[in-house]
């Protein structure tokens, strides 16, 4: 596939556009490839509706928004109702069961994880809710490597934080397998 | 794994280029989508040895960059459209002053506090006149990182060369959004021309060898008047008609006499093109998409994307009418750059507008399906 399209849903404050920063910056730093990454937010700083549209590519991305989406992550109902329309039929949804109930089952291929839930359980702080996404994004789609996606990370964790994130994102990669993602040896089918 | 290209936002990349440049002073009062402009040159300036300044609001701004300048420091500001009308009226006191500053405007919409964070091009025409008065300026449209990064160096050197206020138009998505870039070392600087006479016989608007008067800088010995009020050659008011006339046509053909020199556009696909586009900045690239979208399904689209929106390359928007039948100009605003279409054009194509402006881009099926209805 020459451009793969991604989309994170969320509200102000749970760090999907950061998320979708660091995304891309694996793409382009790390695995050579070509992405943008492309915000909208509201006038709140916390709790508007937020999304970010991340493209990767082999080749330079002219339009810089997601129109056909291969993968949109909710992380909020709110977010969920207002931007999956442009998620592909039979597109991959990853939707944090804690906060996001109603989705379109028929549409999409629906995956469940209790993302915020993990991060309070697990790792004993809801701020990594969107390091856990990443591991759990890259390990279903494969869009960039694993690898590309630990370095993108840690360059980004703040100090004092690198043990936590990478703990986060081993944690999403786990999750995905649970679910039936190979893991990175074995090229599936949504690989760029 | 190539370290050198980074991920670059568009507003932050406005600002290393414009250090890049040698500016070396920034004055600003935040407004959202552009304050990740302050924010670096917050950061970046000091490091360098420059000056950063938040002011009270985007008014002094401007005045603080009009004197920066006149003390010879490349300098700038960045708003969005609430803070480029505040501007406006030092911005016409830079035009008749001819002092070189640049001034990025991160366009959302409008008017008054309109959308914060959605992006629009609905300052088009503000650009060119939003000051009062006849004035000549030069803006800028990007739509790709390169032309970010070129463009805003290329800001500075037509604002030195010319002695002129040059403009920066992005908006929302170009401001925000990222992308891989590797800061090129291929671009060329220009300063301004310094006076090569002793203080004693230097005149601020002595048009004697050329068009564009060298401008010698403040606290250097160098002292002269400068004035919003039309002037003569020495910097002090004058109501002489014939003075004022000749200055006035003097500071319109500085620019447009050199269109070659100033006027930047990228061509896609217009060759052999059937219906023409028109559009500049992002809709620019969501435009050359749908070119491409057209021509799978056999219809021969082709896209003019002026860069310099101001002053209009007018040549070109006629040459292209006397290829096509149909301009389409996808704009994110109900009509702006269309009318400067529709004036060169001057009837010779039918010219339509594909328009949007509730703070969602135009996205290249819609312009696809605008040019399917015109076929």
């Amino acid at each position: 596939m020459d451009r793969y399209e991604l989309r994170f849903g969320g509200v102000g404050g749970q760090g999907v556009i950061l998320a979708g920063t660091i995304l891309a910056e694996a793409a382009v730093i790390y695995d050579g490839l070509y992405a943008v990454q492309s915000p909208t937010y509201t006038a709140q700083v916390r709790g508007g509706a937020t999304k970010v549209d991340v493209i990767i590519g082999k080749t330079p991305i002219i339009y810089p928004r997601a129109t056909a989406i291969d993968f949109f992550l909710a992380l909020a109902q709110r977010s969920y109702d207002v931007f999956h329309h442009q998620l592909k039929e039979g597109g991959l949804l990853l939707v944090d069961s804690t906060l996001v109930s109603r989705v379109d089952e028929d549409r999409y291929r629906v995956y469940r994880v209790p993302i915020t839930d993990l991060a309070e359980r697990e790792i004993g702080r809801v701020v990594v809710v969107n390091t856990i996404s990443l591991g759990l994004t890259v390990a279903m789609t494969k869009v960039v490597s694993r690898k590309a996606i630990e370095q993108a990370v840690m360059a980004r964790a703040p100090r004092g934080t690198e043990e936590m994130n990478m703990k986060a994102l081993q944690l999403g990669f786990a999750k995905a397998e649970e679910m039936g993602f190979a893991p990175e040896e074995t090229k599936a089918e949504e690989a760029v | 794994m190539d370290k050198k290209i980074q991920l670059w936002e568009g507003n932050h990349l406005v600002a290393e280029a414009a250090i890049r440049a040698g500016c070396r002073f920034f004055a600003g009062y935040p407004i959202t989508p552009s304050s990740e402009v302050a924010e670096y040159m917050a950061w970046k300036l000091p490091q360098v040895g420059g000056t950063f300044i938040q002011m009270e609001d985007e008014i002094a701004s401007m005045g603080a960059i009009i004197g920066a300048s006149l003390a010879g420091v490349k300098s700038m500001t960045a708003t969005s459209g609430p803070g480029f009308s505040l501007k406006q009226e030092n911005l016409g006191f830079a035009c008749i002053a001819e002092i070189p500053v640049v001034i990025l405007n991160v366009m959302r919409g409008g008017p008054s506090t309109g959308l914060p964070t959605h992006p629009s091009q609905m300052d088009v025409m503000q650009a060119r006149w939003g000051t009062h008065g006849d004035h000549w300026i030069i803006a800028i449209a990007p739509a790709y990182m390169d032309e970010i990064f070129r463009g805003t160096v290329r800001a500075f050197n037509l604002a030195e060369k010319y002695r002129v206020p040059v403009i920066i138009l992005l908006d929302e998505i170009l401001g925000h959004m990222h992308e891989g870039y590797e800061i090129p070392d291929d671009f060329e600087i220009i300063d301004r021309a310094k006076p090569d006479v002793p203080p004693e016989e230097y005149f601020p608007y002595d048009d004697s060898k050329g068009d564009v008067p060298p401008l010698a800088p403040f606290f250097t010995g160098y002292r002269y008047n400068v004035t919003g009020l039309n002037h003569d050659k020495s910097g002090f008011p004058t109501t002489n008609p014939e003075l004022i006339q000749r200055d006035m046509e003097r500071q319109r053909r500085k620019l447009y006499a050199n269109l070659d020199d100033i006027l930047w556009y990228d061509e896609y696909k217009l060759d052999d093109a059937e219906i023409g586009l028109v559009a500049f900045g992002s809709m620019g690239r969501s435009a050359q998409v749908a070119v491409d979208l057209a021509r799978e399904q056999g219809i021969k689209a082709g896209l003019f994307r002026p860069i310099t929106l101001w002053p209009f390359p007018e040549e070109k928007v006629q040459q292209l009418a006397e290829q096509v039948d149909t301009i389409l100009v996808p704009e994110m605003n109900l009509g702006q750059l269309i009318l400067e279409v529709e004036r060169c054009v001057h009837g010779k194509a039918n010219v339509e507008g594909v328009n949007k402006v509730g703070g969602l881009p135009i996205e290249p099926p819609e312009i696809l399906e605008a040019i399917k209805a015109r076929i």
